[in-house]
């Protein structure tokens, strides 16, 4: 399945820092969430766009995982060359990411 | 036990004004607040008023101002914003000539300044964050350094009875947590309460971010009304308990989704949020639907305040020139990627300097990069050609290298667009808090 079936998402900036949020519709997905959209694959579905490392912070409470990505805005919001210098599009292509289908 | 209502009034410097008109009409609020102030507007900001020492506040004051101040003065709503920008004194007297011209009586206008810390970072040669250089080794492009200073000298402006505060460089979420501080009396060091009053500053801060905007997706999350999208209400209580909210019949929506998701937008380590204030703690939130367009917050709690201020640094970062031009039909694709060979060619014939340069197709890659390439062929494509240049002169050659596709280039170029803009740019540093010393004066009519 594909992410955005399961799961709604959220870009924020900072500098050159971008935040991406993974919120489960059914909170009950969360650990599902929490076992495949690891820092790793986000980092390999973003290769070629973000250039530093990138960290997962879990908020069970909301049913939540934040990627913190660096090096992910071409230099920041401020002097970046890209058509979307604030990364917001960045959730969007998250969705696309393919994870397996819960378990029955 | 004693409750308010703060209005979000907007949640960037070009955000609708129509929302906070009915937010002050028809919300029942007691404070409203603008949040006006990204982080390069203030370097903006700062430049126009070199130029006019007059100028440097947020270009909308005006009109934010005037659309608002009657419903204010009626229902004894306060205002809080740093639309001062660069200049709190000069938005606070225009504010006191607008409210004269409307003839509403008197108004108290505090104005906020102190978080100009320029000549602080240059005379401690302050390090800054993301480079680790000394500021004195960029003195030549510095442009500005704002201290984002806290909600005290705000909460002080309001103990004094101002009826509108102005500042310039805040953190954004300082200035909901002010009227809070101010009306429940909480200490200053009251980490809980001060980390519960921070999760209601974020959540109102960006306005449309938490009733429906930057959320609609038609089907899987559709929002009704975004052409009239309402902006936000928090009821806060004494003891730091929330809902939040919004005007009945407005667009938009509240729900435990669009909460979740903007409590973590532009946020890092949710269990630590570090403003002025406080370092809030978000990592066990929780949101509770009680009714249609009601959400309670649940399970924030905060730790002590960060030893030092962060102060965003400005500078001039050389020049971007830009160029766009569209093909469309079958074999757009491959004209578009001629038309970006075609200009890669040019801009070498012609040794235009520049560096950094990015190739895109609006439409294929602009965005994403090569990892979600369209399937099937999309029918339209934009060529775009952006660079970094040392001088304005070879900025402005770019967007001409795209431009003469026009009637040098592949077949049924159309729609070419080309600019060309100084840049400025930020950085950041961290000072020691007695570095940036807030001031408060106000000015009456």
């Amino acid at each position: 399945m594909k992410l955005f079936e399961c799961a709604h998402s959220r870009t924020g900036d900072k500098g050159d820092i971008s935040n991406i949020s993974v919120i489960a519709y059914d909170p009950k997905d969360f650990d599902h969430l929490a076992r495949h959209v690891t820092a790793e694959k986000v980092r390999a579905h973003f290769d070629g766009i973000v250039k530093g490392d990138v960290v997962r912070y879990e908020i069970p409470s909301i049913g939540a995982l934040n990627f913190v990505m660096q090096s992910a805005l071409g230099g920041g919001v401020t002097r970046s060359l890209a058509l979307d210098p604030h990364g917001k599009c960045l959730a969007s292509a998250l969705l696309a990411m393919e994870i397996p289908d819960r378990a029955v | 036990m004693k409750t308010i209502r703060i209005g979000s009034g907007a949640g960037y410097s070009g955000d609708r004004i129509e929302p906070a008109v009915e937010v002050a009409e028809k919300g029942s609020i007691d404070y409203l607040v603008f949040e006006c102030l990204a982080e390069r507007t203030i370097a903006i900001a700062q430049n126009a008023k070199l130029k006019n020492p007059e100028a440097g506040y947020d270009p909308l004051l005006e009109a934010r101002m005037r659309a608002v101040l009657p419903a204010c003065r009626k229902n004894g709503v306060k205002i809080i914003t740093n639309m001062g920008a660069a200049n709190p004194l000069s938005a606070a007297r225009k504010t006191v000539q607008i409210a004269a011209e409307l003839g509403i009586g008197t108004l108290k206008v505090a104005v906020v300044s102190g978080d100009d810390v320029l000549q602080v970072l240059l005379d401690k040669n302050i390090k800054i964050t993301e480079t680790g250089a000394p500021a004195t080794t960029m003195s030549n492009i510095l442009v500005s350094a704002n201290a984002y200073l806290g909600a005290e000298p705000m909460v002080k402006a309001l103990a004094e009875g101002a009826d509108v505060v102005i500042t310039g460089r805040v953190a954004d979420p300082s200035l909901f947590l002010a009227p809070q501080i101010h009306e429940f009396g909480w200490a200053f060091d009251d980490w809980d309460k001060l980390g519960k009053g921070t999760a209601v500053g974020h959540l109102l801060e960006c306005g449309g971010q938490v009733t429906g905007g930057y959320y609609a997706e038609p089907d899987l999350k559709d929002v009704p009304g975004l052409g009239r999208l309402g902006f936000p209400i928090a009821e806060v209580s004494e003891d730091g308990s929330t809902v939040i909210t919004k005007v009945a019949d407005a667009g938009g929506m509240v729900t435990v989704d669009t909460c979740k998701e903007q409590i973590l937008y532009e946020v890092h380590d949710p269990a630590h949020y570090l403003t002025p204030d406080v370092t809030a703690d978000f990592s066990q939130i929780t949101f509770t639907q009680e009714g249609k367009d009601r959400v309670r917050v649940g399970n924030v709690t905060g730790h002590k305040r960060p030893d030092t201020l962060k102060a965003s640094v400005g500078y001039v970062d050389g020049y971007i020139g830009e160029g766009q031009i569209s093909y469309a039909g079958p074999g757009a694709l491959a004209r578009g990627n001629l038309a970006l060979d075609v200009v890669r060619e040019r801009l070498d014939i012609c040794a235009v300097e520049t560096s950094e340069l990015k190739f895109d197709l609006i439409g294929v890659n602009a965005i994403h990069g090569d990892v979600l390439a369209p399937q099937p062929e999309p029918t339209e494509v934009r060529v775009r050609v952006t660079g970094r240049t040392a001088t304005m002169a070879e900025a402005v050659k770019i967007g001409n290298e795209v431009e003469t596709l026009y009637t040098n280039g592949p077949a049924g170029g159309g729609g070419a667009t080309k600019s060309s803009k100084q840049v400025v740019a930020m950085l950041s540093a961290l000072l020691p808090r007695e570095d940036a010393v807030p001031a408060i004066q106000f000015i009456e009519a």
